[in-house]
């Protein structure tokens, strides 16, 4: 026998992993969410960002964005288990679909004084962040875009007092006039 | 207009509209409006078992054994509910059809960690097909008839349905099922017909074909074993099931290769690992069946039928995934293949089964006899030829009987067998045969037993004498947990660490006990007797059969093994030597 041999499927690294972001409407119903983060731990998948909001309120319908990221198989499994859920109205994958636009909202608190606290408002207008709030020794700064966007704002307002980050997590729709 | 009534009168009503006869259950704080409301009527009968699990897997019995039906059950908050739990993970993995009323504490008191309160449904939901906490008396009547629709209808499975004890006492309008499509869960049914020609096509020109059913075929109905029967009758393909699957395929016929998997007949994997089409239908690709997956029949092309589609890819990949239940699906296919009749290669087929032949003549689950002491693989054939030509049900407790039953024990029609297969509980069987017998008042229900998994579920010998239901116990006692045994001697030196039934009780005196008959025999001369004693006495039996207390429950494919790497009976050589270090790290 060459291979050591086990009977369970292979872990499957030697296949690509991808980051998809998935779009599941659902009724807004006491537990929802916790069944649907109970699936993603219970079998072992990975959250990325996960953000969920009622959308419709008269039918009280939720759509939960969630970004994952596994092998094509696991993709698939995740899809067909969130579809099999009773609450679950539909799945769509916004990244099978195309270029799908994602967004998430970023708030940015910078503390620092004098020549510090000069470059953080430079940089913050740079890159379009809103100033929410201004005290003389601080700043929270608003910031919409692209996860990347947020990413290299963080990334670069830590070398300017950046203490504190809190993030909505991604929103996303499909480009073009079709509707999910 | 609609009928005003409490909370606990719509539970029963409810039950009522939904043709539940019998219902399994415990009383306790939290339900006691809805006993009230059960003691004012007399069309939904009460089973009062002896522990809230054995009120799940009888009514797991239940079901399984009335095709179609759901089981019901309703325990108490708290203990009640959790004591539910291993049934209700047991009902998900075996996919059986079964809906659980739980008592919840006061809507005011929930979160208050009031007396003989849990968060049911937080505790459930990863156990359950879908669960429910009703907050208001308004959303009852309809959670009560959705939660039947969404048990059985899909891939079936458990349903609980939590209610707050001042629901109960709360008065609402009732309001009858109705037939409307519930707004979100729809399962497919109907398989996509260009699939399914496609499968056809890849049947027709198959040289070394196989099916491999499971019990989704059971589940789908009995209208889907004929549509198997005639399909393989049509092909004249050899077919494999699963552990839950028997009964779907008559044993008797020639087609019939046995069951497949870890425990199956040698000709069975073989067949499986050579074939070049193997057609899956309302089976899952589980770990017992594929053994090491990398070496999983290499060769073939892929058909799965299956109704849940994260069933279709999940541990194999299929080349045709056929979404669908499988009568609809097999009612397709056998009308594309009368319509097309295809030829098929009659000469590679004939060739198929002169190797098929060739590995049955194998002969893998022979044994070598004894005069002096019963052996277990004796002890069932001898179960099986004074049973066969009677309306015989069998369940199983979990271990080496359980697959010797499934070996030794051959089943002809679908539903006569129930067993823990996916969760593999032990205490299963006698819960379960007492919900078969309810059923099924004057057939024959035993329930193959190991003397280790009996005393799981032993209280339930109460409910067997209370409710005069005759269920007899078929004890293989070989004073060991054999398959943890077997293990030890195979994975672990020989070190039979804790597996060893110490104290074991009197089964005799532990019938007469419950006010039931006991039997004790370790004679194989004095055995036939001692079985139809058992089958003609009036009452519940225990019978005490003392086995071959080594004897190794074969052919196995080993932990880490492929299908054609089989242990047969005849090994001889040293068992511990067989599995290698990795494949001792796997259960």
């Amino acid at each position: 026998m060459s291979k050591p041999a086990t009977h369970y499927p292979n872990a499957p690294k030697s296949q690509p992993t991808a980051r998809h972001t998935l779009a599941v409407i659902v009724d807004n119903e006491p537990g929802v969410l916790a069944r649907i983060a109970g699936l993603f731990s219970g079998r072992g998948y990975n959250i990325e960002s996960l953000t969920v909001s009622e959308t419709e309120h008269e039918k009280h319908l939720s759509r939960i964005t969630v970004v994952t990221s596994g092998t094509a198989n696991v993709i698939d499994q995740i899809k067909a288990h969130l579809d099999r859920l009773v609450p679950v109205h539909r799945v769509v994958d916004l990244t099978e679909q195309g270029e799908a636009i994602e967004r998430e909202l970023a708030l940015i608190k910078v503390v620092g004084k004098g020549e510090q606290r000069v470059e953080a408002m430079r940089l913050a207008s740079a890159f379009g962040a809103r100033v929410l709030d201004a005290s003389l020794t601080s700043f929270v700064f608003e910031l919409t875009g692209a996860t990347e966007e947020i990413e290299r704002f963080i990334k670069t307002m830590t070398a300017v007092g950046l203490t504190e980050v809190s993030r909505t997590g991604i929103a996303a729709m499909s480009r073009g006039p079709e509707s999910m | 207009m609609s009928e005003m009534m409490t909370g606990a009168e719509m539970v029963v009503r409810a039950l009522q509209d939904q043709g539940v006869e019998h219902l399994f259950g415990y009383p306790g704080g939290a339900v006691l409006p809805i006993y009230d409301a059960i003691f004012q009527q007399d069309k939904v009968k009460h089973v009062l078992v002896r522990h809230e699990q054995g009120a799940v897997h009888a009514a797991e019995g239940y079901a399984r054994s009335g095709a179609g039906k759901v089981g019901c059950v309703l325990v108490t908050s708290g203990p009640g509910a959790t004591n539910a739990v291993t049934g209700l993970t047991d009902a998900l993995l075996d996919s059986i059809p079964v809906v659980v009323i739980t008592g919840q504490v006061p809507t005011h008191l929930i979160g208050s960690d009031a007396f003989q309160e849990c968060d049911t449904v937080g505790i459930t939901r990863s156990c359950t097909k879908h669960n429910y906490l009703v907050k208001s008396i308004h959303d009852l009547p309809r959670i009560l008839h959705e939660a039947f629709y969404v048990a059985a209808n899909g891939r079936p499975g458990p349903v609980v349905i939590d209610i707050p004890k001042d629901i109960q006492f709360a008065t609402g309008a009732y309001s009858r099922p109705r037939d409307n499509q519930h707004k979100t869960y729809r399962p497919v049914v109907k398989g996509d017909l260009n699939k399914i020609k496609a499968a056809v096509e890849l049947i027709a020109g198959a040289k070394r074909p196989v099916f491999y059913t499971g019990g989704g075929v059971i589940n789908s109905g009995p209208h889907a074993s004929a549509l198997l029967r005639e399909l393989a009758r049509l092909t004249g393909f050899p077919v494999t099931s699963t552990l839950m699957g028997l009964g779907a395929f008559p044993a008797a016929d020639k087609q019939w290769l046995g069951m497949l998997g870890m425990h199956g007949t040698y000709e069975a994997n073989l067949a499986m690992h050579d074939c070049d089409v193997m057609i899956a239908i309302g089976a899952r690709f589980d770990d017992r069946i594929t053994g090491r997956i990398d070496a999983f029949s290499p060769r073939s092309k892929k058909i799965h039928i299956d109704i849940d589609p994260s069933s279709i890819n999940k541990n194999v990949k299929v080349d045709i995934g056929i979404i669908g239940d499988c009568a609809h699906v097999l009612e397709d296919m056998v009308r594309i293949w009368r319509e097309t009749s295809p030829q098929v290669d009659k000469s590679a087929l004939a060739a198929w089964w002169t190797q098929i032949e060739g590995w049955r003549g194998r002969r893998s689950l022979a044994y070598k006899h004894s005069d002096t002491i019963i052996k277990p693989q004796y002890a069932l054939e001898r179960l099986h030829a004074l049973t066969k030509d009677r309306n015989t049900y069998i369940t199983t407790e979990v271990g080496q009987h359980q697959m010797w039953a499934a070996q030794y024990l051959h089943f002809q029609e679908p539903n006569r067998w129930m067993t823990s297969g996916g969760l593999g509980t032990m205490g299963y069987g006698l819960p379960a045969a007492i919900g078969v017998q309810m059923k099924h008042p004057d057939a024959l229900v035993i329930d193959v037993a190991g003397e280790a998994s009996i005393l799981m579920n032993m209280q339930e010998m109460s409910t067997a004498v209370q409710y005069r239901l005759p269920v007899k116990i078929f004890i293989l006692n070989n004073e060991y947990m054999g398959m943890v045994r077997q293990w030890q001697e195979l994975l672990h030196g020989g070190r039979y660490s804790e597996s060893y039934s110490q104290s074991l009780p009197d089964f005799v005196k532990l019938a007469e006990a419950y006010g039931g008959h006991g039997i004790r025999c370790d004679d194989p001369a004095k055995l036939d007797a001692a079985i139809m004693e058992m089958i003609e006495t009036p009452g519940p039996v225990i019978f005490d059969c003392h086995v071959a207390k080594e004897e190794n429950c074969f052919p196995m494919i080993p932990s880490g093994k492929a299908h054609n790497e089989m242990i047969l009976p005849d090994f001889e050589g040293d068992t511990g030597e067989i599995i290698d270090a990795k494949g001792k790290q796997l259960v």
